[in-house]
């Protein structure tokens, strides 16, 4: 098993939502990291088209153009410091760049782009390193940019209740700094204490909490951001909105292909006066399903709704001891916040709800401690299964929740198929379903099995309606996925989108948006709820 | 009727493009003011119409882009559930079920009320009520705002600094791009982010980057209780009040302050609105309106969102939208300003362009002309659609003549309408990025070309 490096180091941000780490609430660490099994290094590294001697000199021309920008002890280029740099939190990838550089000011963000933009060097930008798409990858011939060191909150306005803050702070050092005002900034991505906000920006990361407070989007008001040739522009504002086009939300989720996030102000939300959870078990999960609906039909939009499957249930229940019911065949969590007595009328609403849609058991949280506890298992749930097997791989698809009696059991009869057991944990609320597939590496071939696996419970999702991402973003891991969710002609819109900002295609290559010859490669063919558009069009 | 017109409208986008001729795309012409015109012939969307999908449950609605808003809403409702942001619709019918006129509006029924609930029928209770958002005729006027119309322009009504603006609630969308290719984007759930996020991108863009053919939006419930509370309070204070509670744990749903009194509306469960109310005082809004039949509070907020309120339909100066930072201080050379978006959206009338004014302050200023301007009569269809004042009003006094619209006219001659600038000038480098972000989307220009900027 392959733990990613930590310490120090940074990334993008956006993985598993986790209940417990909300701003009032628990802020102790993961108990393990979400893709702790992870993926050993499955996969060669991508060579460099270069050959050693024309790498060297390239290298040496970056590295001495960035003595000229940056002390020396914050450039890297010795293969030993290099290492720690080589993957993101998807282990499974790894290559090392030619160098590594932790400018410490925005101005110096841009020496380096206009540096690299000049020798037409590939940079790849870097928060904490907790992205689960390895979407930090470096590049082989190119310059991995940390920003790690821009961490300081520049202001908090409570009164405007904004934060104006580097990428490099971590989400929930947003949070704590805003604590003292009654404030918290909402989205909650289970890395949060690790993850930095200019990654969430990459990712547009969301949490447990985003079908009531949004995504990273939702939340956001202004960026400053550098754009690969090295002009610095101001996208949103401090108002509500700005004149033009919301480039704002375009560079919301672009993985770093568009620009380098050099300043963020993000929106502050009140924190809540209450919150309350509580956990309903069933005998069917078409039940449970049925049950979200329910609460979102009666007009109650909860904090957070949480399912696990019976798999899931068990390892977590063996791990942390929450005291689940393990015969049951799904459970879920239902966090209701607001207003004290806001919430006392909704829990006893939401109770009736879920006793009505067949629940065997009831249990509301009595006090702050069991609140918490039954959120730990739900947070413990990924490395809880990560001790029935030697790796696990987490996916990330998105789907209607109607259909999600339909895709667990396809996904069922998938995992009998392949011999590999999967447990499943959802986001009910927004449909973000998270398939955990249980290997081990060391078994000659599971691991293709496992992607092979992985890659059609995506294309499942696609098939009814959803999408190959949720909240992990697309990366270098599902690259070939998004052949399957996008027709050639967006795609090639998408590439067209990037050449507007980056006509070199210099910022994070080979990541996010797939070329047409690797899909024509992967011999996938984009299908939308099952039906083929433009079925006269010839396909790659 | 409904019908999908999408080959038809692709067919005439690609042809265009082969003869780099501008298209000039049409909904229900209800907010053609609110931009620069555009010379080009006439693409119009309002019959590519139907809802397509609508599952309470998953929140999400997904209709044609010549869906007039009002089907929506009224699908919707049917439900209990609504449009968050709160869309304006600027349609004629907007305003045909109220039972006070634009201009007329009265809302001095004021004193200490009772709660009730929509699903208590208010009984005895009095005051709090949802805001029906329902209008007449869910069939559609003609010059009924269209759901593409509403998200190409972006607008978003009082609730807009709480629940979010029409941009937020965009899942997904489905194009013509500038080539004629259809194209879709983001998709009908909650959370995606394979791609680029064109989809949210098209909100506010209008259609200067594609037609919009389909939209996803996110619906929410509608809140159980509504209480609008009204405050004596100067300007300046109430901007101090509105960002102070909006720290703060309460329901807030909309504040405004029409240059008298402020005005906020709180929105949740019942228990939830009690709370506030006790906690924040004020004297609540139309609670001596008979039981069932208080359209007060709702007849207010529709007009702050409408812009019918008589605010706006003071003087013939042209009105101006200031979109600042929620706590700019309130500048007094400007004049009478109506507050609305807790402090952040500011309307003034004013005869010089105030980009300058409204950069300064850290926001930024949109024309939004003489359309809302001086009303001879309030019932007549010309206080909505029509000109508000003549064009030698205008002129002689010193300012660009209005854009005139009237009813019946939506195939007006582009000429009538001068190129007075709307919005907020970019700063060169991000103009020169629209500029080639124009590009990758509509190569030769041609969909509503100088629609927002010339340069676009």
């Amino acid at each position: 098993m392959t733990i990613e490096p930590r310490g120090g180091h940074q990334g993008g941000g956006h993985d598993h939502p986790d209940p417990g780490h909300r701003p009032e609430g628990n802020r102790s660490l993961d108990q393990g990291h979400p893709h702790a099994g992870g993926h050993p290094s499955g996969h060669p590294h991508p060579q460099s088209a270069l050959t050693p001697q024309a790498r060297a000199a390239r290298q040496a021309e970056l590295v001495s153009g960035l003595l000229g920008i940056l002390p020396t002890a914050q450039v890297l280029h010795e293969t030993e410091d290099l290492h720690p740099y080589e993957c993101d939190g998807l282990s499974a990838y790894r290559q090392l760049p030619l160098a590594v550089a932790l400018p410490d000011t925005a101005d110096q963000v841009q020496a380096i782009l206009r540096l690299c933009h000049r020798l037409q060097i590939p940079v790849v930008a870097r928060g904490a390193g907790t992205g689960l798409s390895a979407g930090a990858l470096p590049h082989p011939e190119g310059l991995l940019l940390s920003l790690a060191r821009l961490k300081a909150i520049l202001h908090i306005d409570p009164l405007a209740r904004t934060a104006r803050v580097q990428p490099g702070v971590r989400n929930l050092a947003i949070s704590e700094a805003a604590r003292p005002h009654g404030l918290y900034y909402a989205p909650d991505p289970s890395s949060q204490i690790a993850c930095t906000i200019g990654g969430n920006v990459a990712e547009n990361s969301g949490g447990v909490h985003c079908l009531k407070y949004g995504l990273t989007v939702h939340n956001l008001l202004r960026l400053e951001v550098i754009t690969m040739d090295g002009e610095r522009l101001t996208l949103g504002a401090e108002a509500l909105d700005a004149p033009g086009y919301d480039l704002m939300a375009l560079m919301t989720g672009s993985e770093g292909l568009l620009g380098v996030v050099v300043e963020i102000t993000v929106r502050l939300l009140p924190l809540p006066e209450r919150a309350q959870v509580l956990l309903a078990a069933y005998d069917d999960i078409g039940q449970a399903g049925a049950a979200v609906g329910a609460i979102i039909a009666a007009g109650i939009i909860p904090a957070g709704l949480e399912m696990m499957d019976n798999p899931a249930i068990r390892a977590a229940e063996a791990f942390v001891h929450a005291g689940y019911p393990t015969q049951a065949a799904a459970i879920l969590l239902c966090e209701l916040d607001g207003a004290n007595e806001e919430v006392s009328q909704e829990i006893l609403r939401v109770r009736q709800i879920l006793l009505d849609s067949g629940a065997t058991e009831v249990r509301t949280a009595r006090d702050e401690a069991e609140r918490l506890l039954f959120w730990k298992g739900r947070k413990a749930a990924f490395p809880a299964v990560g001790r029935l097997s030697p790796d696990y791989y987490c996916m990330d698809g998105t789907i209607p929740r109607r259909r999600l009696p339909e895709v667990l059991a396809r996904i069922a009869a998938m995992s009998t198929d392949y011999g590999l057991p999967v447990a499943n944990v959802f986001h009910a609320g927004d449909g973000n379903l998270h398939p955990l597939i249980l290997y081990d590496a060391n078994r000659p071939g599971e691991l293709e099995r496992t992607e092979e696996l992985g890659g059609k419970i995506l294309e499942l999702c696609v098939e009814v309606g959803g999408t190959i991402t949720g909240e992990h973003g697309v990366g270098t891991e599902k690259i070939d996925q998004m052949c399957v969710q996008f027709h050639p002609l967006e795609l090639t819109q998408f590439h067209a989108v990037k050449a507007a900002f980056d006509p070199a295609g210099l910022l994070n290559p080979a990541k996010a948006v797939p070329t047409l010859h690797r899909c024509a490669e992967f011999g996938a063919m984009h299908v939308h709820a099952n039906q083929l558009k433009f079925p006269e069009l010839p396909r790659f | 009727m409904n019908q999908d017109l999408t080959q038809t409208l692709a067919a005439r986008v690609a042809s265009a493009q082969a003869e780099g001729r501008p298209l000039r795309i049409q909904g229900g012409g209800t907010k053609t003011w609110l931009g620069r015109a555009v010379a080009g012939e006439p693409l119009a969307v309002v019959d590519h119409r139907g809802i397509l999908s609508y599952e309470p449950t998953e929140l999400v609605i997904t209709a044609r882009a010549g869906t007039p808003l009002v089907e929506i809403e009224a699908a919707l409702a049917e439900r209990g559930q609504w449009l968050a942001f709160e869309p304006p619709h600027f349609s004629q019918s907007q305003f045909s079920t109220s039972h006070v006129s634009p201009g007329q509006i009265s809302y001095g029924h004021i004193s200490a009320g009772h709660i009730s609930t929509p699903d208590s029928q208010g009984a005895s209770q009095g005051a709090i009520q949802g805001d029906n958002p329902l209008p007449a005729d869910p069939k559609g006027l003609p010059g009924a705002a269209t759901l593409g119309g509403t998200i190409a322009c972006g607008l978003s009504g009082p609730a807009r600094p709480y629940a979010g603006a029409a941009r937020d609630f965009v899942l997904g969308v489905r194009i013509i791009n500038g080539k004629g290719e259809v194209l879709r984007f983001g998709g009908e759930v909650m959370k995606n982010v394979a791609g680029y996020d064109l989809s949210r991108l098209m909100a506010g863009a209008q259609g200067t980057l594609g037609v919009l053919l389909e939209v996803s939006l996110k619906v929410l419930p509608r809140p159980l209780a509504e209480l609008t509370l009204t405050f004596e309070l100067s300007p300046a204070e109430a901007i101090r009040r509105f960002n102070d509670w909006a720290g703060q744990p309460l329901p807030l749903s909309a504040a405004c302050h029409d240059g008298e009194r402020a005005y906020i509306r709180l929105a949740g469960n019942e228990a939830a609105v009690r709370a506030a109310q006790a906690r924040l005082g004020g004297e609540v809004l139309g609670a001596q309106a008979p039981a069932g039949e208080d359209r007060d509070a709702a007849d207010f907020w529709r007009a702050v969102r409408e812009l019918g309120h008589p605010f706006f339909r003071q003087g013939a100066a042209p009105l101006w939208r200031l979109s600042l930072p929620p706590t700019a201080p309130l500048d007094s050379r400007l004049g009478s300003q109506f507050i609305d978006w807790g402090g952040a959206q500011r309307w003034v009338h004013g005869e010089h362009p105030l980009w300058p004014v409204a950069q300064a302050a850290g926001g930024h200023a949109t024309c939004h002309g003489l359309k809302f301007g001086r009303v001879a009569h309030p019932d007549s269809a010309e206080a909505h659609l029509g000109p508000a004042v003549s064009t030698a009003d205008a002129v002689n006094a010193g300012h660009a003549p209005p854009r005139a619209v009237s009813p019946g006219s939506r195939e007006r001659e582009p000429a009538a309408i001068p190129e007075a600038e709307v919005f907020q000038p970019l700063p060169l480098a991000l103009l020169a990025l629209h500029r080639r972000l124009k590009a990758a989307l509509d190569p030769r220009g041609i969909l509503n070309p100088g629609r927002i900027y010339p340069e676009l």
